[in-house]
């Protein structure tokens, strides 16, 4: 899977989206980092143009309950419907629903394992593979819990 | 179906130009099956090569602005090496090219080298010439970082820009065989440190002593010192008139490479050499003859 790992925003702790990019490509993937402090629409023109299977959003700053649906509402803009969206950061466990229902697919917290983000990724290519929805534009509820 | 990715790729559509050249970077689609012919290497296709950390992506991110800011469409294709062990790849180049994510005139596109021989996929080439017909005026290809002897990428490019920076060891590594004898031009760039008049004097006394010596081009992606001479001199620059047979030799490599690397039973000879059955020289010897 082609992987983009963005940090959108103001938010210049980027460990955890480094270990992540880390864990992703020690499990076979292809990983586009774009950096810090990316716009919306820098994190959409890098999907596009590096044709994307996956992007993964990394907050730390608070303003993930602006950020991440701007970027979900984006790549349907530019017809990246079929691209998985996930995230993670601090995000309180109240404020999900709102990602869930902006076409997000998972988000992950403090603690969690690095295998756990492969078996992720390993179900969205099950999903995609039997034309389940999986993409951010693609409808339908599922979101990953851990233990699938 | 690729046709008319193609079509719509020449057309501006971003998102099927970047679906087409998965297609390319996969195998799924060739040169006869786009219709393309082999294009003319008319010095459009610049690989730009270098040690780790010399500067290369900065580099490429001054010439990006310069050239787009004269009209120029450019497009980059930036490889980083695979995980020989898991074949996962981390791709930051983009993160230092800053006119990726917001120049409509620029298209960067990362390609992971998933262990191709010397570090350069095959499908660059035709990744290369697909950009060339979607309107891109100039193909920048950064290579992974390489020491002295990586030359591989001479068989994808027009042209061969070496980027140097100073502090590099002594006057002797510029006097060793290797890459700076194929290149076309040489950059010694972070020109705002200490050593680097020093260094690139050292390049330049050590190939006057060959016929048709490279310009040598002093440059600071950091304060931008030397980049519009920089992009100037690339529109014009001409090939090195006697790497001919070198570059045909890479060429070569390169197809005999990928031949025997897209063999049917190649994972089962790669067990076989893995399970010490029989050595690498044996294989060849006993499979490879004609």
């Amino acid at each position: 899977m082609r992987i983009v790992i963005a940090k959108p925003g103001l938010d210049g702790h980027d460990r955890g989206a480094k270990v992540v990019a880390r864990a992703l490509r020690d499990a076979g993937h292809e990983v586009i980092y774009t950096g810090l402090r990316r716009t919306p629409e820098q994190i959409v023109r890098t999907v596009l143009d590096e044709d994307a299977d996956m992007l993964g959003l990394s907050s730390l700053s608070g303003a993930h309950a602006f950020l991440f649906p701007r970027v979900c509402q984006l790549l349907v803009e530019a017809g990246c419907t079929d691209v998985t969206v996930f995230g993670g950061g601090i995000i309180p466990l109240d404020e999900r629903s709102l990602l869930f229902d902006s076409g997000m697919r998972a988000i992950f917290g403090p603690g969690t394992k690095m295998h756990e983000m492969s078996e992720f990724v390993d179900a969205v290519i099950s999903r995609s593979s039997s034309n389940q929805p999986v993409g951010v534009g693609e409808g339908g509820d599922w979101v990953w819990s851990s233990g699938e | 179906m690729p046709k008319s990715l193609l079509e719509q790729a020449i057309s501006g559509n971003r998102r099927s130009l970047a679906k087409l050249l998965t297609a390319v970077e996969n195998g799924e689609v060739s040169r006869d099956s786009l219709k393309l012919s082999t294009r003319v290497a008319d010095g459009s296709v610049i690989g730009v090569t270098g040690a780790p950390g010399v500067g290369k992506s900065c580099l490429i991110e001054r010439l990006l602005s310069t050239w787009t800011s004269n009209g120029l469409k450019v497009a980059v294709i930036a490889v980083d090496p695979s995980s020989p062990l898991t074949g996962g790849a981390l791709l930051g180049d983009r993160v230092r090219m800053e006119s990726a994510d917001d120049n409509p005139n620029v298209f960067v596109r990362s390609f992971a080298a998933r262990n191709q021989p010397g570090g350069m996929p095959n499908a660059v080439v035709l990744a290369a010439d697909v950009m060339r017909n979607c309107g891109y005026d100039i193909v920048l290809i950064e290579t992974v970082g390489s020491g002295q002897s990586e030359i591989r990428v001479v068989s994808v490019a027009d042209r061969i820009v070496l980027v140097e920076a100073p502090l590099r060891g002594d006057e002797v590594q510029a006097e060793k065989a290797g890459v700076m004898e194929l290149a076309d031009m040489i950059v010694v760039n972070k020109s705002d440190l200490d050593g680097s008049e020093r260094a690139a004097a050292n390049i330049i006394s050590s190939l006057e002593l060959t016929n048709n010596p490279p310009p040598v081009l002093l440059t600071s992606a950091k304060n931008s010192a030397g980049i519009d001479d920089l992009a100037t001199q690339l529109r014009t620059l001409r090939a090195k008139p006697d790497a001919e047979l070198a570059r045909a030799r890479e060429r070569l490599l390169t197809a005999w490479d990928n031949a025997l690397l897209s063999r049917e039973d190649i994972d089962g000879v790669l067990d076989g050499l893995a399970g010490s059955e029989n050595s690498a020289q044996e294989w060849v010897d006993k499979n490879l003859r004609w």
